[in-house]
């Protein structure tokens, strides 16, 4: 039997301890087309770096296991080799040049000399990279190229202006035009087109695999993957969960496999009482956060309610609290008790008593140069003029007894572990930092409180903690906590109805008893119905 | 007791600070070998802090901000300048001349001081040169002005023709020294110049009090990081604007402390370079081009001018008969400028 063309064999890797890949297996054959799917954080992109030899993978230790091309065991150590072995990377983001042709883009530093007596000459007077060029030949390898993916646009035209389905297409054009390529990988290549664009692409990919290209196919559209792929590879934590042939399955069992039948950590049994009141309603909120955006979502949530955001990475959960809070230019209607939240001002709406603790702890939610009691108190006194006190009558200095006062308080409350109220919160672990943020927002007394990514990067013993605060909070005090969350488990161990968010819109609201098929398929963009 | 809290005291300090702090010690000892009485090389050192304090202080609530170092201090410089001309133009005379003279200066600053904070929050990320830029042009700018505006007053007139002199002496409104002999005593031969000492203390812990305050903190919080100031509810490029005032007015101030002292005041493009050793002396004491406190100012202004103003006659009598003077002059200030700015770069901003 002809060996495969790729196979890792026993994939192992680790980031200082964190598993994040476990004994992995995939034997990719010529010509065939294998999607890999699987959650935030199931391992795809780091397989993917163990494939380009991506530097950080040699900078934490390397991997375990083996990595076989045509059956010959290959070790690849930078991207530039990845290449040389014929394998090919299409990026979500566009790498390419507006003022420059079609054909300058596609043979773009594999340029070809003029065959020509003066070229010679300056060749060797001043290196070759001063050769005048060759047009017509790299025309003709773009044109073919662009004719293999079934492109009729004219291979001199300038970049700039064209449609951005395009752009994904050049971008192949010039991973194929590469000599010898036998192995491609799409990274999410149909998130940025529409539907006919993405119905172009599919066909191009088919038309490549024809050819004997293998493709590699990272989407989290299953229907996409149903339509076009040969073989599915799931990954879920960090293990395979199962390769099997397309043709043996269906949506309904790829969604369940990616989610997974988990444990929910001790939900409680009480039976919450929600009043009907909504306290927050949202109305075609469009807000550009990149990365995250957010395209429309109409949201209501009631008065006491935990409500959880879902959804994969880039989706734009994250895009919703940013927007609201005006971190992100924001567009729609938003309307807080009954009152309108003036967008893009977040002190309007700190003011109004919503509060927020971001996902980004580091970059966004701490001050990490400045000690605990300053981190806690510092948007109260900004926004509500408190801890303050008044120096020779008319110059309002910062309150230092009150503040630490209150940050012992809250130390206690919280439990946050540190030497002292005046410990710099950037020598805190990662728990104890999140413990910060909440004191912080707790001060204002919001009446309701977001939290994204209350337990990213965060112990399993933390994450308890902080998700027993939140319960406690809303069942104590009547808080209203909107949660996002990219851990589904989390979400139904404390939510009361969880949004699923794709493609910037909303899939759905589910119960936190809802299987994981529905969770699956939603985050996936399946219809229902389907 | 006090033995232990002064050496933790300076193994806290970064090394480069301790290099050129030990290079200045070596001059003194160096320059008391060589027969100069260290009476009179600290009285230099000590009336230069008091002259540079208040400029190098100006550095402080730029660099909190976020804006980096104030390369711009000649914004500053040229509207006390301004001020300065116009109340002796008025006839103020002594103290009247001071109280007129750093009103006016902090009125000019607070509207150049404005639109330099807005040319600041338009060149975010490049805000070091344009600085630096902006200094120079408005120092030229000046040297315009200098020439038509209409002064009348014979005191800063040429003998012939319209404009003012390159120098114009303070002993004609009697306000040569007026800062430094307030309360100034000898010690140890020492000449003590009191009033300027109190003036660049008491400035010093001003905005140090400013910067304990609600809108004091919400620039500091907004120059550490932006975004989690933004996510506070705070306009940060507001604060921006209103730490590059402050920062201008102390420049503003800080050149009538200096031309007081000095004696004159220097127009046309004796501004021109002042920012670089500003700068360089924050740098010297410990600040980067992200964080810096007052501890910062007060030592970083002791050893630069300290070893810059003890330098020259030191060599000078270990090499007599030399020109050596100015070029040493001129290679260790420029020397600790280009190393300071070295630094910038590093400072984690």
């Amino acid at each position: 039997m002809e060996p495969s063309l790729l196979s890792f064999k026993n994939i192992s890797k680790d980031y200082a301890g964190n598993q994040v890949l476990k004994d992995v297996n995939i034997e990719i054959k010529k010509g065939e087309i294998h999607a890999l799917i699987g959650e935030n954080g199931a391992g795809k992109s780091t397989l993917m770096n163990i494939l380009f030899g991506m530097s950080v993978i040699h900078n934490t230790g390397g991997f375990e296991g083996s990595m076989e091309i045509d059956g010959v065991e290959t070790v690849i150590k930078s991207p530039f080799e990845a290449m040389e072995h014929g394998i090919g990377m299409v990026h979500q983001e566009f790498m390419l040049i507006p003022g420059f042709t079609i054909t300058e883009n596609i043979k773009i530093n594999r340029e070809i000399p003029k065959k020509a007596i003066y070229n010679e000459i300056t060749g060797k007077l001043f290196g070759n990279r001063m050769r005048t060029l060759d047009f017509r030949a790299m025309n003709q390898d773009a044109r073919a190229a662009l004719d293999t993916l079934g492109m009729d646009i004219e291979e001199f035209t300038l970049l700039r202006g064209l449609p951005i389905g395009y752009m994904q297409f050049i971008e192949i054009a010039r991973e194929i035009d590469k000599k010898g390529i036998k192995l491609l990988v799409l990274d999410e290549p149909t998130a940025v087109l529409a539907e006919s664009e993405a119905d172009n692409l599919l066909k191009a990919m088919r038309n490549l695999a024809s050819q004997g290209i293998a493709i590699i196919f990272i989407s989290h559209r299953l229907n996409e993957i149903i339509n076009v792929a040969d073989m599915v590879t799931i990954l879920r934590d960090g293990e395979l969960v199962v390769t099997k042939p397309v043709s043996d399955t269906n949506a309904i069992e790829i969604a369940e496999l990616m989610i997974g039948r988990r444990v929910v950590i001790d939900k409680e049994e009480s039976t919450r009482e929600l009043s009907d009141d909504i306290a927050l309603s949202v109305k075609d909120l469009h807000v550009a956060m990149a990365g995250e955006r957010v395209r429309g979502i109409d949201l209501s949530v009631r008065r006491g309610e935990i409500f959880g955001i879902g959804g994969l990475a880039g989706q734009g959960k994250l895009g919703i609290a940013n927007g609201i809070m005006g971190i992100y230019s924001a567009k729609g209607e938003v309307s807080f008790e009954g009152k309108t939240l003036p967008l893009n001002n977040t002190r309007a709406v700190l003011k109004s008593g919503v509060g927020y603790v971001s996902e980004d702890r580091k970059g966004v939610g701490l001050l990490l140069d400045e000690s605990i009691a300053d981190n806690i108190v510092f948007t109260d006194m900004q926004i509500h003029g408190s801890f303050l006190k008044k120096f020779l009558g008319f110059i309002s200095l910062s309150d230092g007894k009150n503040v630490r006062k209150h940050a012992r308080q809250m130390i206690k409350d919280l439990d946050i572990r540190c030497t002292s109220e005046l410990q710099h919160t950037g020598r805190l672990s990662g728990g104890n930092q999140q413990k910060v943020c909440v004191a912080s927002a707790l001060t204002q007394k919001p009446r309701l409180l977001f939290v994204s990514e209350p337990t990213r990067g965060i112990d399993i013993g933390a994450k308890k903690l902080i998700l027993d605060l939140l319960r406690k909070l809303s069942n104590e005090q009547g808080m209203t906590i909107i949660i996002t969350s990219s851990e589904l488990v989390e979400l139904c161990s404390i939510c009361d109805r969880i949004a699923i968010v794709c493609e910037g819109r909303l899939a759905g609201i589910l119960p936190p008893d809802a299987t994981p098929v529905q969770f699956g398929l939603m985050m996936s963009g399946m219809d229902m119905g389907e | 007791m006090t033995k232990t809290t002064a050496a933790s005291f300076i193994k806290r300090l970064p090394i480069p600070t301790l290099i050129i702090g030990g290079f200045w010690v070596f001059i003194l000892i160096f320059g008391v070998t060589q027969g100069l009485p260290l009476s009179s090389l600290l009285t230099d050192t000590v009336r230069r802090f008091g002259m540079w304090g208040l400029l190098v202080l100006a550095m402080v609530p730029s660099i909190q901000s976020g804006t980096g170092p104030n390369f711009a201090l000649p914004v500053g410089v040229v509207c006390g300048l301004l001020a300065m001309v116009c109340a002796i133009e008025f006839g103020f005379m002594g103290a009247g001349w001071l109280t007129a003279s750093v009103i006016m200066a902090i009125v000019f600053a607070s509207i150049l001081g404005l639109g330099y904070g807005k040319l600041m929050n338009a060149v975010k990320g490049s805000e070091m040169t344009i600085a630096t830029y902006t200094g120079f042009s408005i120092t030229y700018l000046f040297c315009i002005l200098w020439m038509t505006l209409p002064f009348t007053s014979p005191k800063m007139g040429w003998m012939l023709g319209s404009g003012l002199r390159n120098t114009i002496e303070l002993g004609t409104v009697n306000a040569n020294q007026i800062i430094n002999n307030f309360l100034a005593f000898d010690l140890f031969g020492v000449k003590i110049p009191t009033g300027m000492l109190l003036v660049v203390f008491g400035s010093c812990f001003l905005v140090w009090l400013f910067f304990r305050s609600k809108t004091g903190s919400a620039i500091s919080a907004g120059g550490m990081n932006p975004m989690f100031a933004k996510a506070a509810g705070l306009n940060v490029d507001r604060s921006r604007i209103i730490a590059n005032i402050i920062s201008t007015a102390l420049g503003a101030v800080g050149i009538i402390v200096y031309s007081q002292s000095f004696g004159f005041t220097a127009l046309y493009d004796a501004p021109l370079m002042m920012a670089f050793q500003a700068v360089a002396a924050i740098l010297v004491g410990g600040a980067t081009a992200g964080r810096s406190k007052i501890i910062h100012v007060i030592i970083g202004t002791m050893i630069f001018q300290g070893l810059l103003t003890n330098t020259p006659p030191v060599l000078g009598r270990a090499f007599p008969g030399t020109d050596l003077t100015e070029i040493m002059r001129l290679v260790v200030g420029n020397g600790i400028i280009l190393y300071a700015l070295a630094q910038v770069k590093r400072g984690d901003k």
